[in-house]
C-alpha cells in the first residue's frame, strides 16, 4: 500500500515537472518572433487590429518583466484559459479547439483499431516464420511504408478515386445537404467522405506498428515458458495465437501511447489536403494567418494530450500485465 | 582463404552479397548525391526558366519528364529539388546529431541531477507533435530553408540522445575506461577520446534513418506552402503544383513523389543495412 502511494506520488511529481517543461517551451516559442508578436509582426497582419494586438498585450503582459509574463500566462492556462482567437470571430480558443478535437481523435482512433486489426497478424505471421517468403514480402511492404510521404499517397488516392473513378467525394467531412439526409444516408455520405482519410492514417502506422509486432513476437518466442508450453505439447498454431501473442501484445500498448504525437502532428497534413474541420486544420489555418493565441493554445494542448495518452497507456500496461498489478 | 580467418574486407564484401538491398540503397543515396553535386551540368534547362508556348506538356523528347503550368522542365527542376532535399537532411541531421550526442554523453556519463534533468527535457521534448512545434516556430519566424533546417534538427535530437546516453552507461564501466582513469585521464579526455568514438556506430545508423526523416518532413513542409521559398524547386513543393493540375497532368504528381519515396526508401535501406553491418547480432 505504501508503495502504491509513492509509486503514484512519483508519477505525479513527473508529470508536473513535464506539464511545467511543455509550457516553458511554448512561452519560449512566442518571444521567438522578433521583437514581440505583437509588435511588427501584427501590423503586417491584416487581421489583427489595435484591439487585438492591446488584448494580446494583456493576456501575455508584454510589458511586464519575463518570469511575470511566464507566471502570469501560466495562471491562465492553469484555468485553461488560452485567450481569444485573432481571426474575425474573436472566439475563445479553447471554445474552437474543442470544437474541433472530436473530428481529429475519432479519425485517429479508428485509424488505430484498423492498424492494429492489420498489423498484429501481419507481424505475428512474419515472425512465425522469419527469413521466410511471408516475412520477406512483409519487410519490403514495411519499408515502402515507411518511406511513402502520406501527402503523396493521399494526392494519388485523391486523383484515382476521387476524380477519375468518382467513387469517393473529394473533400469536407460531410455533403451539403446532409441536414437533409435520412439517418441511414447520413451515415453512408460520413462514411463516404472518412474512408480516404482513415486509410492514409492507417497505412501511416501500419508499417511500425507491424514490425514493432513482429519484433515483439520474436522476442517472446525465444523465451523459456514458449519452449516449456512447445515440450509439453501444444501446437504451433495455439502456442503463437494464444500463449505466445498474450505476451507479445503488451508492448504494444506502450507503442500506442508514443505514437499520439505523430498522429495528432500528420493530422495537419491529411486534414489540410481533404479539408476535414479537425485540430489539424485549425492548426494550419492558424499558422497561416498567423493567430498567435490559437497557436499557442494548440501547441499546448496538442502536448498535454499527449500526455495525457502516455499516462493512459502507462495505467494500461499496468491493467494487462498481472506482474506490474501485483507489484503494487 | 577456405578455412582461413577472412580479411576484413572480404568480410563486408560477404556481407554485402548477401544484403542486395543494402547494395540497392547505396547506389541510389550516391547517385541521388550525384544528381544533386552535378545539378547544373545535367539537367537539360534552367530550373526556373519558363518556356512559354510548351505548358503543361507531357513526358517526351523535348522534355522527358513533361513541362508544369508555368512552362518549366520537370527534369531540371528533379535535379535541383534534390538538392533542398539533401542540404536539409545533411544540416538538420548534423545539428540533431550534435545536440544528441553531446546531451546523451553528458546524461549517461555524469548521471545524478544531469541525467535527470537531461531526461526529463528528452520527455518534454517527445511530448510536442513536432510537426506542430515545427508549424509553430514557422509561424513566428519566416519560412526560408535555413530556418527549416534548423527547426527540423531542434526537434528530432532526442532519439540519438537516448541511444548514445544509454551506449554511454555500458560504456563507462568498461575495463578500457577504467584503465584510462587510472592513467589519469581527466573527464572530458575520457568522453570524447574513450567513450565518444566507441559510441558512434549507433549514431551513424540513427543519423542515415534521420536524413530519411528530414526529407519527409521537409517535402511535408513545402508541400504545406511553408517550407522552401516558391521559385526555388523542391521535390514538396512540386508536388503542390502537381496537386492543382491533378487530373490533367499527372506527371506533376507521379515523378516528384517517385523521387522523394525511392530516396527515402534508399536511405531507409542504408541504414538498417549499416545497423546489421556494425551488430549481426541483432537481426
Amino acid at each position: 500500500m505504501f508503495g502504491l502511494l509513492r509509486r503514484i506520488l512519483k508519477k505525479l511529481f513527473w508529470l508536473l515537472l513535464v506539464f511545467i517543461g511543455i509550457t516553458i517551451i511554448s512561452f519560449w516559442v512566442i518571444h521567438l518572433a522578433p521583437g514581440s508578436p505583437t509588435d511588427q509582426e501584427i501590423t503586417m497582419n491584416p487581421l489583427a487590429d489595435a484591439e487585438a494586438r492591446e488584448r494580446l498585450e494583456r493576456f501575455y503582459g508584454l510589458d511586464k518583466p519575463l518570469h511575470e509574463q511566464y507566471w502570469s500566462w501560466i495562471k491562465r492556462i492553469a484555468r485553461f484559459d488560452f485567450g481569444n482567437s485573432m481571426s474575425s470571430d474573436m472566439r475563445p480558443v479553447l471554445d474552437k479547439i474543442m470544437e474541433c478535437l472530436p473530428v481529429t481523435v475519432c479519425m485517429n482512433v479508428l485509424a488505430l483499431i484498423l492498424t492494429l486489426l492489420v498489423a498484429v497478424p501481419i507481424g505475428v505471421l512474419a515472425a512465425r516464420k522469419p527469413g521466410g517468403l511471408f516475412d520477406r514480402g512483409s519487410t519490403m511492404f514495411v519499408y515502402i511504408g515507411f518511406a511513402m510521404p502520406n501527402f503523396w499517397l493521399a494526392m494519388l488516392l485523391m486523383s484515382q478515386f476521387c476524380i477519375n473513378w468518382q467513387i469517393f467525394p473529394l473533400s469536407g467531412i460531410v455533403s451539403m445537404d446532409y441536414d437533409s439526409l435520412s439517418a441511414w444516408d447520413k451515415f453512408w455520405d460520413l462514411a463516404s467522405h472518412l474512408t480516404l482519410p482513415v486509410f492514409i492514417y492507417t497505412f501511416g502506422s501500419l508499417a511500425g506498428m507491424s514490425r514493432f509486432m513482429r519484433s515483439s513476437m520474436l522476442e517472446v518466442l525465444r523465451q523459456d515458458y514458449i519452449r516449456t508450453a512447445r515440450a509439453k505439447g501444444v501446437s504451433g498454431a495455439k502456442l503463437v495465437w494464444t500463449h505466445a501473442l498474450r505476451n507479445a501484445l503488451l508492448p504494444v500498448i506502450t507503442l500506442l501511447g508514443l505514437s499520439i504525437p505523430g498522429l495528432i502532428g500528420g493530422s495537419v497534413i491529411v486534414e489540410s489536403i481533404f479539408a476535414l474541420p479537425g485540430l489539424g486544420q485549425l492548426f494550419y489555418d492558424a499558422v497561416m494567418s498567423r493567430d498567435y493565441p490559437l497557436i499557442m493554445g494548440s501547441l499546448v494542448l496538442g502536448a498535454i494530450l499527449t500526455l495525457l495518452g502516455n499516462v493512459l497507456a502507462d495505467i494500461g500496461y499496468g491493467l494487462a500485465d498481472p506482474r506490474i498489478r501485483r507489484a503494487f | 582463404m577456405r578455412g582461413v580467418k577472412k580479411t576484413k574486407f572480404a568480410r563486408i564484401l560477404s556481407h554485402m552479397r548477401k544484403n542486395p538491398l543494402f547494395w540497392a540503397g547505396l547506389l541510389v543515396v550516391a547517385g541521388v548525391a550525384l544528381a544533386a553535386v552535378f545539378a547544373p551540368v545535367l539537367a537539360p534547362y534552367d530550373p526556373n526558366l519558363r518556356h512559354v508556348q510548351y505548358k503543361l506538356v507531357p513526358p517526351s523528347g523535348l522534355f522527358p519528364l513533361g513541362t508544369d503550368s508555368l512552362g518549366r522542365d520537370v527534369l531540371s527542376r528533379m535535379f535541383f529539388g534534390a538538392r533542398v532535399s539533401l542540404w536539409v537532411g545533411f544540416v538538420a541531421v548534423s545539428i540533431s546529431i550534435a545536440i544528441g550526442v553531446t546531451l546523451g554523453l553528458l546524461a549517461g556519463f555524469f548521471r545524478g541531477w544531469i541525467d535527470e534533468l537531461i531526461m526529463r527535457f528528452v520527455d518534454v521534448m517527445l511530448c510536442f507533435p513536432s510537426f506542430f512545434l515545427i508549424l509553430a516556430v514557422v509561424a513566428f519566424l519566416d519560412a526560408s530553408i535555413v530556418n527549416i533546417m534548423v527547426i527540423i534538427g531542434l526537434t528530432s535530437w532526442m532519439g540519438v540522445a537516448r541511444l548514445v546516453r544509454a551506449e554511454t552507461l555500458s560504456l563507462r564501466e568498461r575495463e578500457f575506461v577504467a584503465a584510462a582513469r587510472l592513467a589519469g585521464a581527466g573527464a572530458w579526455r575520457i568522453l570524447f577520446r574513450h567513450i565518444l568514438p566507441n559510441a558512434l556506430a549507433p549514431v551513424l545508423v540513427a543519423g542515415t534513418l534521420g536524413v530519411a526523416g528530414a526529407i519527409l518532413t521537409e517535402s511535408a513542409l513545402s508541400f504545406l506552402g511553408i517550407g522552401v521559398e516558391i521559385p526555388t524547386a523542391s521535390w514538396g513543393n512540386m508536388l503542390t503544383e502537381g496537386r492543382e493540375a491533378m487530373g490533367v497532368a499527372w506527371w506533376l504528381s507521379v515523378f516528384p513523389g517517385m523521387a522523394i519515396l525511392i530516396t527515402v526508401l534508399s536511405y531507409n535501406l542504408l541504414g538498417e543495412g549499416l545497423r546489421d553491418l556494425f551488430d549481426p547480432k541483432a537481426v
